[in-house]
């Protein structure tokens, strides 16, 4: 007996699709320009997304979240950043970069302190890896986490983390014995209205403006020893199987934002009229929507791909890594080629594709930039 | 049970079975219909009489997820069950599973092969049929479909069960222990407020709530809910009395409105212009 490969969803998953969409659509786009323009922080939108369980997806509903499969998430987040790239960053970092190693390597008892109103969205997370000189080579932490007592002593810097200037709790890396390298590294949970931390830069950025870029000061920053999350020593370890999950997300954004660009093509070049006729009558315009719409199609399939391995619970580091990579560059590719389409249009902010520009360009860098991806997938295929 | 004869339009039926005597609790039927998504782009099927369903992405009516939000409204303060009800092919379940989601408590689908092609009048009858199987002591329909348009399910259906009515309602007021409803309407003008006994039909409007969004929890939930299939025999409907044979109103066509002829552009003197477009808008338009 054969038996025929599916490339259908669950009624679930087309159940979540449709909510999120019609939500996304009527709840998220509609402040997508304003809060890039404004640079500002979406709250009203992250409280309703609150509630309908958008912030902690993954989790088990006996832990505050919504207990739904990584294909789900990925659907949500490609509706979100669909609507507004800003929002759907905010909310991948919450979902992918927080909960999801609060889930999987928490203490049950911090699991119930943190791991629950994150999930329920009534706190929000932030995920603190990056460094002035500690990004693709993550391994490079000056951060120190030295125990004194029955309390971790944090110092150090970190920069480039989103959601920084709004969250309540952070997955921080610091290193504990500067001698071991890799092993050296720890994770922490810490909560950031701790004395001794503090909100540095708040960056400006090219796009996703809606979402806050912060760096994180740590100046004696003393928090409580059994909020070390993981083993002592299991840091980097921790930090590279979540990024595994993150670039699901990532992907996930990227495919959105391409989504985005493209049904935005198509409408315009159906309603501009050139030489007496609508410019989706010209090839030139009809090979790059051609070509949008395949990649995007590609794209897509590749996270679904990835996230259904994260679902059986097997190893997915390189569909991950070439998801992330070959999304992100889509979605640079297609939100070009919407630019190129809108022609003068495309340049300035009365039509959306301008953003969509600028807010592709980030999913080529966070999380791995793609030569980090290329990196991972061909230590793969040379192993 | 209410009891009501085989025509429903020949006499009348008690008022369903009063399941609040035991205190302010419940049970609410909501009509819902699925039809196309606002956003779909329609076209005519082959035969000329039906939409093409290919391609067509399909929704709750607009106004029902009204419905929907009240019922559920109502039963969240006093307790009891919330029953959708559809008729419709294989396909209606995507939205009962919707409204299931939302939080109903079940679901149930009409549908026989008899039943193509219902009018609203039959449409209703078959709704009436299956209402009387249960327990009720208020009942929720859209005020229209978006699809055909034609407004007068709800008041067929609020005839054939014996029943008061309130249409187009923006504002509802339910006593559950002295059986009341004080309904508001907006009419030309004016607000009206009706008020009469329960159980009875509501048809609602947009401004009435704001629907909710199902929440993941619940659209997980929402596939472990009861979901029932009836069909012609189990409703005791003469496949005669249904569908096309049993309608009042046969479509014969569809036809696409013709598209926007070319704009008229009056160029000149402004007081010349604004004497001309004032001619055109009387003599050529007749609007004004």
């Amino acid at each position: 007996m054969g038996s025929v490969m599916r490339f259908e969803l669950t009624e679930d998953q087309k159940m979540i699709r449709q909510m999120v969409r019609e939500f996304a659509e009527k709840e998220v786009a509609p402040l997508a320009a304003q809060i890039d323009a404004e640079a500002r922080f979406p709250e009203e939108t992250l409280r309703k997304m609150a509630k309908l369980n958008l912030l902690g997806m993954m989790v088990p509903e006996k832990y505050g979240g919504a207990g739904v499969d990584t294909v789900s998430y990925v659907l949500a987040m490609e509706e979100i950043a669909k609507a507004c790239a800003s929002t759907s960053t905010i909310m991948t970092v919450n979902n992918s970069l927080v909960c999801d190693p609060l889930l999987r390597y928490g203490t049950e008892a911090q699991k119930q302190k943190y791991l629950v109103p994150l999930a329920k969205g009534e706190l929000l997370g932030c995920f603190g890896l990056s460094e002035p000189n500690a990004g693709s080579d993550a391994a490079n932490q000056q951060t120190t986490a030295t125990l004194k007592g029955d309390k971790w002593v944090l110092n150090g810097r970190k920069n480039f983390t989103t959601n920084g200037a709004h969250a309540d709790i952070c997955i921080l890396f610091a290193s504990t014995d500067k001698t071991k390298g890799h092993h050296g590294i720890s994770a922490f949970i810490v909560e950031l209205d701790t004395p001794g931390f503090s909100i540095g830069k708040i960056e400006k950025k090219l796009g996703i403006c809606g979402s806050d870029t912060a760096s994180l000061v740590f100046e004696d920053c003393t928090i409580p020893e059994e909020n070390l999350l993981g083993e002592l020593g299991s840091g980097f370890k921790i930090a590279m199987g979540t990024l595994d999950g993150g670039r699901i997300g990532i992907a996930a954004q990227a495919v959105g934002i391409a989504r985005a660009a493209l049904e935005q093509s198509v409408k315009y070049s159906k309603e501009r009229v050139q030489f007496g006729q609508p410019i989706s009558s010209f090839q030139a315009i009809q090979w790059m929507l051609a070509d949008m719409g395949t990649e995007i199609e590609c794209a897509h399939l590749l996270t679904l791909k990835a996230a259904t391995l994260k679902d059986k619970g097997v190893r997915h580091t390189k569909e991950s890594a070439m998801a992330k990579l070959f999304a992100s560059e889509t979605a640079m590719r297609a939100t070009t080629k919407a630019v190129q389409i809108h022609g003068g249009y495309g340049y300035i902010k009365d039509y959306p594709v301008e953003r969509f520009f600028r807010d592709a360009k980030i999913t080529e860098i966070y999380e791995g930039t793609s030569e980090i991806q290329r990196l991972v997938i061909a230590t793969y295929l040379l192993k | 049970m209410a009891q009501c004869g085989d025509d429903p339009t020949d006499r009348p039926c008690d008022r369903g079975q009063w399941t609040t005597d035991h205190g302010p609790t419940m049970n609410i039927i909501v009509c819902v219909k699925q039809v196309p998504d606002t956003a779909t782009k329609v076209r005519i099927g082959k035969d000329g009489r039906h939409i093409d369903p290919e391609g067509v992405k399909f929704i709750v009516n607009t106004y029902d997820d009204f419905a929907v939000e009240e019922a559920i409204r109502l039963k969240e303060r006093f307790g009891g069950e919330v029953t959708v009800i559809s008729m419709g092919p294989e396909r209606v379940k995507e939205a009962l599973r919707m409204c299931l989601a939302m939080g109903a408590d079940k679901a149930i689908q009409l549908w026989d092969p008899a039943f193509e092609d219902s009018d609203p009048y039959t449409t209703a009858l078959i709704l009436s049929k299956a209402i009387q199987q249960l327990p009720y002591d208020l009942i929720f329909c859209g005020k229209q479909a978006i699809d055909r348009d034609t407004t007068s399910v709800p008041s067929y259906l609020a005839e054939m069960l014996r029943l008061p009515q309130a249409t187009v309602v923006v504002k509802l007021e339910v006593d559950p222990v002295a059986k009341k409803f004080i309904a508001y309407r907006d009419i030309e003008g004016a607000k009206e407020v009706l008020e009469g006994p329960l159980p009875a039909v509501i048809s609602t409007q947009w401004k009435l709530n704001e629907p909710r969004y199902p929440t993941l929890p619940n659209i997980m939930k929402a596939k472990k809910k009861e979901l029932k299939e009836l069909n012609a025999g189990a409703l005791g409907l003469d496949p005669t009395m249904v569908g096309e044979k049993g309608s009042r109103v046969r479509v014969l066509g569809m036809e696409l409105p013709p598209p926007r002829s070319k704009g008229k552009i009056l160029k000149g003197d402004p007081k010349e212009v604004a004497r001309e477009l004032v001619r055109l808008l009387r003599e050529e338009a007749k609007v004004i």
